[in-house]
């Protein structure tokens, strides 16, 4: 069923190409952050679609709960208090995997087909083949995946792929009862964030905007931010987010060569053998050896 | 463990081999990138009401089985409903968690009574839950009932009793407990659904 709606664009740890031919509609999830009124209402229908639980934690003395990503809270609210033009805002982000079009964690995660971009946007893990070691922790610009304890696998949102396979908007915006978290086609969102952004400007946030970072190609969660000129005031939403230098290096330039010095020194140790065969004791050093041995 | 020098050299060159061959695309397992399938499939879909609060937003329950005879179903998700007018398929934090709610381990699911000077709670039937209640509300009703008031104008009122009906009722059922309630003499009557 999933197969025939999803096609892969490309896996984890892969080489081989996948097929590129059939074109499908990209999706994209928009969060209204200026319409958004921390009810954490996406926290809970992702957790109950989703079937994980996250522990009952303690109260910090903020809104935020849980504090951070777990690997049972996939999306979390993140409440800052700035100042702004001489008042007091209360800025609501919702975090979470964007989705990025270049992501970070595909790039760095070296088990195959562990994390897998999918032709519509979304880059979900499948945990089966996952091994645990956290590269994709390091590869994400936005600090999203998470380790968990019990089975030493990541985790993350998915965008409800199961849902979006069935042509279902992901559980988080289904719920929202303000309507911040709208879902559909990437084009149509770009437009609907337009509106949202015209009405922005025309009630005095003239620096509002829509965050669809380019540094990672794009992603496939936007926000439609009042202040798009200052993305860090948003709990340090990253300013210009790009997969890391070191994993690119490392995936990219590093890797052949490697692969290259590698073969070369199993071939050279397979014309070692060839040519000068095992190297062997002979039976008299032996003898002699053991002798100072046993002395 | 002992190792010894050739021991070692073999499994170096074993691991190496096996992760070149891996890494030449050779793997054993050729993973099915599969999304997780779409737990829904053929569930069985019951509307109702979100008991919470006045909104009264309208959910899909959704179990397991189809309703057959040898097969009760679990609640497996909650979720809002679209047609509903109300909330047109939105949910707030606690009605988004509804399912929690409904399978909670500390859900009261059967009548209780706390005793005159009792301080604990002791499990009795149905049937004794609703007889129980019923001589309450006759010997309340008996004590405070008004036929007339101070003009002598008929007015058939039961002051002392008030009636709080579901939010989850059908319009049919609401028409029900009015006509009960107000046949009774109940005046002080208010739905869930309104509160």
């Amino acid at each position: 069923m999933a197969l025939q709606s999803l096609d892969i664009k490309q896996r984890s740890a892969t080489t081989t190409p996948s097929p590129q031919a059939r074109q499908t509609v990209e999706i994209a999830k928009l969060i209204d952050v200026s319409a958004c009124i921390g009810c954490k209402a996406c926290q809970v229908a992702c957790m109950e679609w989703n079937d994980v639980r996250d522990e009952v934690g303690s109260c910090a003395g903020v809104y935020d709960n849980p504090m951070d990503l777990t690997e049972n809270s996939w999306t979390v609210m993140r409440y800052s208090e700035v100042e702004q033009n001489g008042k007091l805002e209360w800025l609501i982000r919702k975090d979470g995997c964007m989705h990025c079009t270049d992501p970070g964690c595909l790039k760095a995660c070296p088990a195959p087909g562990a994390i897998i971009q999918y032709s519509n946007g979304i880059v979900d893990f499948h945990q089966e083949n996952c091994i645990g070691c956290g590269y994709c922790v390091t590869g994400c610009p936005f600090n999203v995946p998470r380790i968990s304890k019990k089975d030493n696998k990541a985790y993350k949102c998915t965008l409800c792929s199961d849902r979006v396979a069935v042509n279902q908007a992901p559980a988080c915006a289904k719920a929202c009862p303000t309507g911040a978290i709208q879902f559909g086609s990437k084009e149509d969102m770009k437009d609907y964030a337009a509106t949202r952004v015209a009405d922005l400007k025309e009630r005095g946030y003239d620096k509002a905007g829509l965050y669809d970072p380019q540094g990672v190609g794009g992603t496939h969660v936007m926000y439609v931010l009042h202040h798009a000129d200052k993305p860090a005031l948003y709990s340090n939403l990253p300013e210009n987010p790009g997969v890391s230098p070191m994993v690119s290096l490392w995936k990219g330039a590093a890797k052949p060569i490697a692969a290259a010095a590698l073969g070369l020194v199993a071939l050279s140790s397979l014309f070692h053998y060839v040519m000068k065969g095992p190297n062997e004791v002979s039976k008299e050093i032996e003898k002699e050896v053991e002798k100072e041995d046993a002395q | 463990m002992k190792v010894t020098r050739r021991q070692f050299f073999k499994v170096c060159s074993a691991g190496l081999g096996g992760s070149s061959i891996a890494m030449m695309g050779f793997s054993p397992t050729a993973a099915l990138a599969e999304v997780r399938t779409f737990k829904l499939a053929r569930a069985t879909e019951t509307r109702n009401i979100c008991p919470y609060c006045s909104v009264s937003c309208g959910v899909l329950i959704y179990t397991t089985g189809d309703r057959s005879k040898n097969t009760p179903g679990e609640i497996i998700h909650i979720e809002g409903d679209p047609d509903n007018p109300v909330n047109r398929g939105t949910l707030c934090p606690k009605g988004a968690g509804l399912r929690d709610m409904v399978q909670s381990k500390d859900r009261l699911k059967w009548p209780e009574v706390r005793e005159a000077g009792s301080n604990e709670w002791k499990r009795i039937s149905w049937n004794e839950a609703i007889e129980r209640i019923a001589k309450h509300m006759k010997a309340d009703r008996d004590k405070n009932f008004v036929a007339q008031n101070k003009d002598g104008v008929t007015v058939n009122r039961w002051p002392t009793l008030g009636a709080l009906a579901s939010s989850a009722a059908s319009n049919e059922a609401g028409y029900l407990t009015v006509k009960f309630l107000r046949a009774l003499g109940v005046t002080q009557l208010d739905t869930q659904a309104r509160i």
